[in-house]
């Protein structure tokens, strides 16, 4: 006998948000079913990942991570380019100095950063502040004038400093990422204003804050899946995609952090901390995020291949 | 919530009006505004004034201007299945036929007309011998409704059963039996029917009529209820319906749920 596939029959789309400049363009969103459902509806845009760059050398990263980036941790346009080597389809540029206990660096002087770093790299960039939000909304005005027309995605906006990110945004062509923290009804608010500014849906990308494998992971999930049924269902206001922050989360924890010599009974580091990246990614490609900010080269290149196999029809 | 938008109808003195003297303005008028207010249909009904024999050129005409003014659908609303299937030949759209009953010969004319136009199709739990009292009995009809659409292929998604409510002054003691009716006929099919009601109705001749049809509309929300023909004129029933949907976890909180409730 044949088996009837159960199909949810869904009344509308996530938005497709179209990221950089052609022929240097990275596309996600536009998915029609949920995650990997392929025989159900589209997902017509594979997961997105990039890697992170600091505009100053990290302090507290273990040695395992910054021997990826040896060389190059205290030059950005250096960094940049290791990872587009390593194969990133973005880079996000983290503008961690201009926060007031690190350099206080200047709006001018992160924007002149970025300009560097945007000119010596082929893909498209993510541009974070340093998560001071008065100071974000500094930084961010200038950083997009200075990269007027390159569609790059800008971030992160709050409640409290949206409103001159949006019109920056408006004014020199780029998109946002709406920030809320774990919180779906803030983050439904937020996506209203931003498009009660009249800037559109498609140029919004949701951060819904993450966190890592074993620090409250499942919260996200679930707010992931949440938005993304609503937005199947036909609520434009959460029907955007998603970006996962959480090469920040994951390279935080003890699991990733503590050395081999330190946990031995966890077994060897630098395999612990990169699966301990890859599954936290893996998890959130199931809940649905569409762009990944990764930092380990090697758990890129594992993601990749989960996503790889996860692509491929199951169409009946 | 699918509201239908119940104004244009030649019951009411405008539109009775609007249709002697062949009069659109009243009718642009009346889809626009209910346009404006979240209606999802426009019901469309003649009136009894109009003669049957005219009322299949008058349904067409008003269905031709209601839509060359809203991009909406209409809910085409007669006992004259001559006038219904004049307003479904000219519809943009998927239309919705309001409405069959029980009985067997007026399933045998609709239903076929349901399939033919593509329809949604509005099913009264009623038959010849009248509304029922009890909530068995209202549900029984239901199932005869259900077992004859399928019959005839049409998805459930498009059948809208309406357990019919009677003016709480006279009959009173319908309003426990019709939310139970809601509450079962929910059951009767995977995936189930829909289910609609003529709110208005059960007002008729009421003092307070926006307080009683607003509190039984989300009465019946909160036991399956998904549809609902009403006076969308009024933003208290909008106000409540968007409450509710945040209540019964059908949409997502937000502060502005009002105003999001208005968008399309």
């Amino acid at each position: 006998m044949a088996v009837t596939i159960a199909k949810e029959r869904w009344t509308n789309n996530v938005a497709e948000v179209v990221l950089g400049t052609e022929p240097n363009i990275v596309k996600i969103g536009g998915e029609s079913t949920l995650p990997f459902l392929h025989f159900e509806g589209e997902m017509p845009n594979r997961p997105a990942v990039a890697l992170e760059v600091w505009d100053m050398e990290p302090t507290g990263w273990p040695d395992i991570l910054t021997s990826a980036y040896a060389g190059v941790l205290n030059d950005p346009v250096a960094w940049a380019k290791k990872c587009v080597e390593y194969g990133a389809d973005l880079v996000c540029l983290t503008l961690v100095s201009a926060h007031p206990d690190n350099k206080n660096t200047s709006p001018e002087e992160c924007a002149q950063v970025a300009k560097a770093v945007a000119d010596a790299v082929n893909v498209p960039l993510i541009i974070l502040g340093c998560g001071v939000e008065e100071k974000d909304a500094q930084v961010l005005e200038k950083v997009a004038e200075a990269l007027s027309g390159r569609n790059y995605l800008l971030g992160c906006a709050t409640q409290e400093n949206y409103k001159t990110i949006t019109a920056a945004c408006m004014v020199h062509g780029h998109n946002i990422i709406a920030s809320s923290p774990l919180d779906i009804n803030l983050e439904k608010q937020l996506n209203i204003l931003i498009t009660e500014m009249n800037l559109t849906a498609n140029r919004i990308v949701i951060d819904p804050s993450v966190g890592a494998l074993g620090y409250g992971i499942e919260y996200a999930y679930s707010i992931m899946e949440r938005t993304r049924i609503g937005a199947l269902t036909g609520d434009k206001m959460m029907a955007m995609p998603v970006i996962c922050l959480l090469g920040q989360e994951v390279w935080k924890t003890k699991e990733a952090k503590s050395t081999t010599e330190e946990a031995p009974e966890w077994g060897n580091q630098e395999r612990r901390a990169i699966l301990w990246e890859v599954i936290t990614a893996v998890a959130f490609a199931q809940a649905g995020g569409s762009l990944f900010v990764m930092r380990h080269p090697e758990a890129l290149k594992q993601f990749r291949a989960h996503i790889d196999k996860m692509m491929q029809s199951n169409a009946y | 919530m699918i509201l239908i938008g119940e104004r244009i109808n030649g019951m009411f003195k405008d539109i009775r009006e609007a249709i002697l003297n062949k009069d659109p303005e009243p009718i642009r008028y009346w889809a626009k505004r209910q346009y404006e207010n979240c209606a999802a249909y426009l019901d469309i009904n003649t009136g009894p004034t109009v003669e049957p024999k005219d009322q299949p050129a008058v349904m067409e005409w008003l269905v031709k201007v209601a839509q060359e003014t809203v991009p909406l659908p209409c809910c085409i609303d007669s006992t004259n299945p001559e006038a219904i299937e004049a307003g479904l030949a000219v519809h943009k759209g998927k239309a919705m036929i309001n409405s069959t009953s029980a009985d067997q010969w007026k399933m045998d004319i609709y239903f076929p007309m349901a399939k033919k136009y593509n329809a949604a199709i509005i099913g009264l739990a009623m038959n010849e011998k009248g509304v029922p009292k009890s909530a068995a009995d209202r549900v029984a009809l239901a199932m005869e409704i259900v077992v004859n659409a399928d019959a005839h292929g049409i998805p459930m998604e498009d059948l809208y059963i309406d357990p019919l409510m009677l003016p709480c002054n006279v009959a009173q003691d319908h309003g426990p039996e019709v939310l139970e009716a809601i509450r079962q006929i929910k059951t009767l099919a995977d995936p189930p029917p829909r289910t609609t009601l003529g709110l208005s109705n059960s007002s008729q001749r009421c003092t307070n009529r926006h307080l009683i049809n607003r509190t039984f509309l989300i009465m019946c929300m909160a036991v399956g209820l998904d549809s609902a023909i009403a006076d969308v004129e009024d933003q208290e029933l909008l106000d409540a319906v968007a409450a509710a949907n945040i209540l019964l976890n059908k949409d997502i909180y937000c502060d502005s749920f009002l105003k999001t409730f208005r968008q399309r």
